[in-house]
């Protein structure tokens, strides 16, 4: 058994670190959220320089391809840096859903560009009334002529703003939460009838919500087959899920390395802070934390892109129960070893803190992932 | 044992109901239950209500303007006026300087200070913590060096709670460096408006403007301005900080958020049905009220016991940390009934003003902030590691 990575995985790993030291130290990262693209354009166009987003596609399509365990070493690096940029959203999750659903025109159209960093695609699956089910789709298509007509609201899509194209699911048959009868469609932002309400995030990202009214959009908007996309999203959703999980891993590696510098040099009481035990045993429950994590983050990198089956959902979902209840343990613990300092905006720690907390609201928190496996729990 | 109010607590309570149904400003109610931004304005004009009710200096003698109540009374009335959403009093002049004053100062002092707390033309902050004091206040480095009439100030606070709004702050400053950390401190009252004071703000990382950094350079101040004796402050100081450490579990504040919480997952769906009638939720629902439950009976008791002229000791340090775990769990489950629409941050929905579509729940721009922000009750007043050394001491003799 072997848990290092192979030399291609080794290299890949240190050149996104490297570019994330050189180019996104903190004050920088809060000068990229405060700007209205929220994010580095220059950054985003280096990743696509370096081939970075090309990593998970296939060779054929002018991919790396990359594994979940290469896509996990890149998102890490991403979630050390506290990397604004739509990486998940556009390479991870839009990349998947039309490498394994697309036509072969979307594919070759859409996939070698997002590969260079040319195009930005960000997917809509939350809805208001959702709670993390992506089977609880009201918005509707309608079959019009040749295309369809939508209508509907998609919440919440991280990067969505500056997004040059949308994914969006909607219902073309079946009824409220039943597994079939969802579609998958590509909307031109622009396009008549399309709004987006765009807002800064908890963590420093922007976001939107985007209200779909009567949007016309062609045959060829639709994404795999009508009403077939309900088991395409909720594979791509586990591939998301452990990307997020590796994000955390980052981020929870980051978080934990401020403390421990703190509790060295921080002095009260005539000594350094870290010699109290209590806040020695907290910080050995926190290092505990983040070892679970990285734990299930490998797993979840492992199996991120096998077949569906009970099996990968059952670890996706394990992954993110204990990824989601690390981060959040670490994030407040590290908050409160800091005293007052950790809560503050200049200080990089309450930012990590911030999207910690923040990931466990994207593809399901805890609770949402604990009942998820205990619906799938195997009788012995 | 007797559990419930004597006739004459519920006739209070009563009376209590009636002030707080006829004289609170319902937009003041909305913004403190909906979690919405409080103005300067709200505060002074909510002041001036309980003044003229003559229920704002409820730890004062009456002969200074204050009102005797038992404990048993403040306790309705923080109840109550969580209930109903009053804005919490800020505590630094009528709360901590005031007892300070009215227990060491002058008559002078009194005569000068007192008045204008309960008129509001002075407005307090206080000056405790330093950049490298946190929990270990007494290393405190700012100083003050006698200069005939005057002290010259020079060195830096910091968490200067709504120091923005101040035009009075109190101090720890160290007068004497020759002695042991706490013999050497004393107690000053300073003009924010003298030359030489600066006031900066610090962000939290809710982006909030609540508290700041204040910095002397050369501030000069007047000798009586001293409040009791020169190198004493220390005692003064814990006196302050047993009036701070009343109140601190917020079980009031905590019962309101709960019943906040309950109508947002009344109101949010899951899987086609209110958030509220989910199992899982629920569950954590009804767990946090069964603790509170609990807090809010440990809560009784010392309140009990201080009415039969015990003195709040230990104990209060375990409700604190109880009280606010128990605070920070329910913003925490307020946050999650969001779901995805915890990630948005709308402060334009967090002006009362705003007339716009909600995003998601009509109270829901602030629960990810306030999640965020309530972190600092763990913090301040005493770490709650710092309120579990108490207890190893003070109860358990380790």
């Amino acid at each position: 058994m072997d848990f290092n990575l192979n030399e291609e995985q080794q290299m890949l790993q240190d050149t996104v670190a490297r570019l994330v030291r050189g180019e996104y130290e903190f004050e920088k990262r809060l000068k990229f959220s405060e700007s209205e693209q929220g994010y580095s354009e220059d950054f985003w166009k280096q990743l696509g320089e370096l081939g970075l987003c090309a990593v998970p596609f296939p060779e054929e399509l002018g991919g790396f391809g990359g594994s979940g365990v290469d896509v996990q070493s890149v998102m890490t690096e991403l979630g050390r840096g506290l990397c604004l940029e739509p990486y998940m959203q556009t390479v991870v999750l839009a990349g998947g859903l039309i490498s394994q659903a697309g036509s072969d025109n979307q594919k070759e159209d859409w996939l070698s560009r997002i590969a260079t960093g040319e195009l930005k695609i960000v997917v809509g699956l939350d809805e208001p009334q959702s709670h993390y089910n992506l089977n609880d789709v009201e918005t509707r298509a309608e079959k019009s002529g040749d295309g369809y007509v939508l209508n509907g609201r998609k919440g919440v899509l991280i990067g969505g703003h500056a997004a040059d194209l949308i994914l969006v699911s909607a219902r073309t048959g079946g009824d409220s939460r039943d597994d079939s009868g969802v579609s998958l469609f590509a909307v031109d932002p622009n396009a008549e009838g399309v709004e987006r309400r765009v807002y800064p995030t908890m963590d420093g990202a922007k976001g939107c919500d985007v209200f779909l009214n009567n949007v016309q959009v062609g045959a060829d908007a639709l994404i795999g087959a009508e009403g077939q996309a309900g088991p395409v999203i909720q594979y791509q959703a586990g591939r998301a899920v452990a990307a997020l999980c590796a994000e955390a891993v980052g981020a929870m590696e980051e978080s934990i390395k401020l403390t421990l510098e703190y509790l060295k040099t921080r002095k009260q009481f005539g000594v350094p802070i870290g010699k109290f035990q209590v806040l020695q045993h907290r910080m050995v429950d926190m290092s505990s934390e983040l070892e679970q994590a990285r734990s299930m983050s490998i797993l979840a990198a492992s199996v991120a892109n096998d077949d569906a089956s009970d099996e990968r959902d059952r670890i996706l979902a394990a992954a993110k129960n204990v990824t989601g209840r690390a981060g959040q343990f670490i994030a407040e613990q590290a908050i409160q070893l800091h005293g007052g300092i950790g809560m503050t905006w200049e200080y990089s720690l309450a930012h990590y803190a911030k999207r910690l907390i923040m990931i466990n609201h994207q593809f399901g928190d805890d609770d949402h992932h604990l009942e998820r496996y205990a619906g799938l729990l195997e009788a012995s | 044992m007797n559990m419930n109010y004597t006739a004459d607590e519920l006739a209070f309570r009563d009376d209590v109901r009636t002030f707080l149904e006829e004289k609170l400003p319902a937009d003041i109610a909305a913004k403190v239950k909906q979690g919405r931004r409080m103005s300067r304005a709200d505060h002074e004009r909510w002041q001036q209500i309980l003044v003229k009710q003559g229920w704002y200096a409820t730890h004062w003698p009456e002969e200074y303007g204050g009102v005797k109540w038992t404990a048993v009374q403040k306790h309705i009335w923080d109840e109550e006026s969580c209930r109903y959403g009053a804005p919490r009093s800020i505590p630094f002049g009528v709360n901590m300087v005031a007892p300070v004053i009215i227990k060491f100062g002058s008559e002078e002092q009194k005569q000068h200070y007192l008045p204008r707390i309960l008129s509001g033309e002075h407005w307090w902050c206080q000056g405790y913590s330093e950049p490298g004091s946190g929990s270990d206040l007494a290393s405190l480095k700012t100083r003050a060096v006698r200069d005939g009439d005057h002290y010259i100030v020079n060195g830096q606070k910091t968490w200067t709670t709504l120091g923005q709004h101040a035009n009075m702050i109190f101090c720890l400053v160290r007068t004497n460096t020759e002695v042991k950390a706490q013999e050497g401190i004393s107690f000053l009252l300073i003009d924010m408006d003298t030359p030489g004071v600066t006031v900066r703000p610090i962000i939290t990382l809710d982006g909030e403007h609540e508290v700041n950094e204040v910095f002397f350079d050369d501030v000069k101040v007047p000798v009586y301005n001293l409040v009791g004796e020169e190198d004493k402050g220390w005692t003064y100081a814990k006196y302050l900080l047993t009036y701070e450490r009343t109140g601190l579990a917020g079980i009031g504040a905590s019962k309101a958020a709960l019943s906040h919480l309950k109508a947002i997952a009344g109101r949010q769906q899951k899987n086609g049905r209110p958030l509220i009638e989910d199992p899982t939720f629920a569950q954590r629902i009804a767990q946090v009220e069964i603790d509170l439950m609990a807090a809010s009976i440990s809560n009784l008791r010392i309140i009990a016991s201080v009415e039969g002229g015990g003195v709040p000791g230990a104990e209060s340090s375990m409700l604190k940390v109880r009280g606010t775990e128990i605070r920070q769990t329910i913003t925490d489950l307020s946050r999650r009934a969001l779901g995805p629409y915890a990630q948005p941050f709308v402060e334009e929905e967090l002006d009362l003003a705003y007339e716009g579509e909600h995003l998601s729940d009509e109270d829901g721009a602030a629960l990810s902030p306030q999640y965020f922000n309530m972190r600092k009750l763990s913090i301040f007043g005493g770490s709650n590691e710092i309120q579990k050394n108490i207890v190893t001491k003070m109860i358990l003799g380790l």
